[in-house]
């Protein structure tokens, strides 16, 4: 095992020496993902994202040229079962026939200094777009790819997602907190 | 000879949280879906918690106060009664924990009364979530089963027997 164990950082270091450059990153989706956790009669709900698309290139040394764009596909939700998940695509809540993507476009990266980072941006959902910043933390792993981790919340109602009946947050709370997980191959 | 007045407020306080339950369970799954189903799952999981705790104080005070001996019985007769009065307690955790389990597998944490946050037993896992669903089906239904028996042997003791072994579970107003 040992002689094995001593091989991988010294990979992890070639890796590493062959990017360099700069350009549009493609985020390694399968180790990626968008979940959220809401809440319903107290207790947490736990949910995520199947398909989305992401484009981000990402320059830590040079934030005022980073970007980060997202597009989800609010039909491909990963909630507690079927009878959720059909409930969730009808017009009261993502309206999906209508609206079928979600889009989050960045418009300033700002450093905040040890690896954190905001980005700052326009998200649009069932027709209405606002403001979020969401607070980054970016490490690397042992592969040499960035793991960028943020978290947010958003208020479904500003969204109009749960509407009419569901628009009582007694049952379903306004606030979803919102993770997101990025992992992104060495820049080539 | 009858059972301490804790063991009958505990056994009929569990017998009502059951049939409360169990109705719930069976009506709220006909609901359509919107807020009021999900406020519906909730108190049936709050029941079900509560059975599940009121089950283990009982058993720790049956454990300290053992039960009144029993009535002469055939044997088969003592032993269908020991068999179901077993099963009966078994499923009074089991049915919570499938239920607890259940929630845990769909990804829905249980917050009992909707205060007291309770650990997720399993991570989201939608195909374990359609097996836990056909367990805690089945198990109530067993228990609807024994719940019978048991129901049907305490009244024919009564009202066949007259041997007394349903007074003993009777609250203790004066009786002749």
């Amino acid at each position: 095992m040992k002689p094995f164990r001593s091989f991988i950082p010294s990979l992890a270091v070639m890796l590493m020496a062959a990017s360099g450059g700069s350009g549009a990153q493609g985020v390694l989706i399968d180790r990626s993902e968008i979940r959220f956790v809401s809440k319903q009669t107290g207790g947490t709900v736990e949910g995520k994202f199947r398909k989305w698309k992401a484009n981000v290139d990402f320059r830590p040394k040079e934030p005022a040229r980073s970007r980060a764009e997202f597009e989800i596909e609010l039909g491909s939700i990963d909630l507690a079962s079927e009878e959720t998940e059909s409930e969730v695509r009808r017009s009261l809540w993502f309206d999906t026939a209508k609206f079928p993507v979600a889009r989050f476009a960045s418009s300033a990266v700002k450093d905040l200094g040890g690896d954190r980072y905001e980005i700052a941006g326009r998200l649009s959902i069932k027709g209405t777009t606002k403001d979020i910043v969401i607070p980054v933390v970016l490490k690397k792993d042992a592969a040499g790819n960035s793991v960028a981790q943020g978290q947010f919340t958003l208020n479904r109602l500003d969204f109009k997602v749960g509407e009419g009946l569901w628009a009582d947050t007694a049952t379903v709370a306004n606030e979803v907190a919102v993770r997101i997980r990025m992992v992104l191959p060495p820049v080539e | 000879m009858r059972y301490t007045g804790t063991a009958v407020a505990l056994h009929w306080l569990t017998a009502c949280l059951i049939v409360c339950g169990f109705a719930v369970g069976l009506w709220m799954t006909g609901l359509a879906f919107g807020p009021q189903k999900l406020r519906w799952h909730a108190y049936h999981k709050w029941i079900g918690i509560s059975v599940f705790l009121l089950t283990a104080l009982r058993m720790t005070w049956r454990w300290r106060h053992p039960p009144p001996p029993q009535v002469p019985l055939p044997e088969w007769q003592r032993r269908a009664a020991a068999a179901t009065h077993i099963l009966l307690y078994a499923l009074m955790f089991l049915i919570p924990l499938s239920g607890w389990t259940y929630s845990s597998a769909t990804g829905v944490s249980v917050v009992y009364l909707g205060l007291f946050p309770l650990p997720d037993l399993v991570a989201k896992d939608k195909t374990l979530a359609a097996v836990l669903k056909a367990v805690h089906g089945t198990l109530n239904y067993t228990l609807l089963a024994l719940v019978i028996v048991h129901v049907g042997a305490a009244l024919k003791h009564h009202i066949v027997d007259r041997d007394g072994v349903l007074a003993r579970m009777l609250p203790s107003w004066p009786r002749a």
